[in-house]
């Protein structure tokens, strides 16, 4: 006895680094994975004003206000549009006449917080569980796709960015219907990349890029980018596809949430799909 | 002794600071991601005790952790760094730094001395934090780029950093 306190006092500081780096790797295997994130929810108020206050500090009073109420118009706007509109007229019921049934909602956030030059990018928004955000919610900018909602405060939430190994998107290709998932392997914002793109499917460079019918995050054929640069190694089955991304992930600074007034419904029904037995 | 403990705290809330405020913002490329809070650790006193080490790396990699949306990946890396650094110091001091009770700092050891402590040890905590960060070895060229040119920039910071806040006399020994 006397002994192994002896071994533990002669090594007590590998111990102590050995306890310290288990309770590191407890908290990445954990917490890394976005869905169960919970680690960030508690630090994301806090660090949410932080980036907050230097957000505010860094723009302009005048412009910011004018900004925001441009942007509500916006975001009233949008879910307004016949786009973000459920076609009802299939339905064998008549009685109700609306043929148009409201699917997605958009909510204006503005970025408090982003990086675009590390390997795993995240964006706090300045909207939060009081404006309706929820977890898996979708982030569009003006002029294409930005990431998905990660973890959510009360007023701040972060946004795993599309420039995270993290993020895997279903895209499709406007031209054929093709499906793809998007991937960012790291290196240029500016470009991502479509993989399973099957070498059957014909494309071309300039081909539009946009997000499948395939989730419930994102509807369907939102603009994500084009094709800049494709080839066809011998013996593979699937192209490799550089996409040009159309948000400019370095600018960003106001976007819109995508609330699915659906999503819930659909994947109550996709549970009760009998699953595989492993 | 407090007003020592008081310096410490102001030091560590500048470095978090800058780091998290104007270096996590240079975005010159996506190989270059200079982490400078470590020179909080790299500077801590020789003396020392090592669990006080420990834990002060545990403590700056949760903040950095916390405001960068990162969980553990830098209190997994500063907690190996300050190991490390325990068992490089054990060699790379003599009796009289540890008996002055002396900081590793470039005006007591010489420029030499102390470039390549920085450069070891950033060396270790890059290596660890970019290959914990991609989670294997499935990019390995492009993660080695980032670790090398990364480390340079670090390093090169850290040093000028010295010669900016510190205004002492260089010996090239």
């Amino acid at each position: 006895m006397r002994n192994l306190i002896f071994f533990i006092y002669r090594y007590h500081v590998f111990f102590i680094f050995f306890v310290l780096e288990i309770a590191a790797f407890v908290i990445i295997f954990r917490f890394n994975n976005y869905q169960k994130a919970s680690f960030l929810n508690y630090t994301n108020g806090v660090a949410g004003n932080f980036y907050n206050g230097v957000s505010n500090t860094q723009e302009y009073f005048n412009l910011r206000r004018v900004n925001d109420s441009l942007q509500l118009e916006n975001a009233r706007l949008r879910s307004q549009q016949i786009t973000s509109y459920y076609r009802n007229n299939i339905s064998i019921s008549n009685i109700n006449d609306t043929v148009y049934k409201q699917q997605y909602d958009y909510i204006a956030a503005q970025v408090v917080n982003n990086s675009v030059t590390k390997r795993n990018n995240y964006i706090t928004l300045n909207r939060g569980r009081a404006h309706g955000i929820e977890k898996e919610m979708g982030v569009i900018s003006e002029n294409g796709i930005v990431g998905i909602v990660m973890n959510v405060s009360d007023h701040y939430c972060t946004v795993l960015s599309l420039l995270n190994s993290n993020c895997k998107i279903s895209a499709k290709l406007q031209k054929s219907g093709a499906f793809g998932s998007l991937v960012w392997d790291g290196g240029d914002p500016r470009f991502a990349r479509l993989l399973d793109v099957n070498k059957h499917v014909p494309i071309k460079v300039g081909d539009l890029v946009i997000t499948s019918n395939f989730s419930t995050i994102f509807p369907e054929g939102l603009p994500i980018g084009k094709i800049s640069e494709h080839s066809l190694d011998a013996g593979d089955n699937f192209h490799t596809i550089n996409i040009d991304l159309f948000t400019d992930f370095s600018t960003v600074s106001t976007v819109y949430v995508i609330r699915n007034l659906f999503k819930q419904e659909q994947q109550a029904l996709e549970q009760t799909l009998p699953t595989d037995k492993k | 002794m407090i007003l020592e403990l008081i310096t410490y705290l102001l030091k560590f809330i500048g470095i978090i600071l800058l780091q998290i405020l104007v270096v996590d913002n240079i975005e010159l490329s996506s190989y270059i991601n200079p982490y400078i809070y470590i020179s909080f650790i790299l500077l801590l006193p020789v003396t020392i005790k090592p669990w006080h080490a420990l834990s002060l790396a545990f403590i700056c990699g949760a903040v950095v952790d916390a405001l960068s949306s990162t969980p553990g990946l830098h209190i997994a890396a500063s907690v190996l760094l300050a190991y490390v650094r325990i068992h490089y110091l054990r060699f790379a001091t003599t009796k009289e730094d540890t008996e002055s009770r002396i900081r590793p700092s470039m005006s007591k050891k010489g420029i030499v001395w102390f470039v390549f402590y920085c450069f070891t040890m950033t060396l270790v905590h890059h290596t660890f934090l970019f290959f914990l960060e991609i989670y294997g070895f499935q990019e390995f060229f492009s993660t080695l780029l980032r670790i090398i040119f990364s480390t340079l920039v670090t390093v090169l910071m850290i040093v000028v950093g010295q010669l900016l806040f510190y205004n002492t006399k260089i010996n090239n020994g």
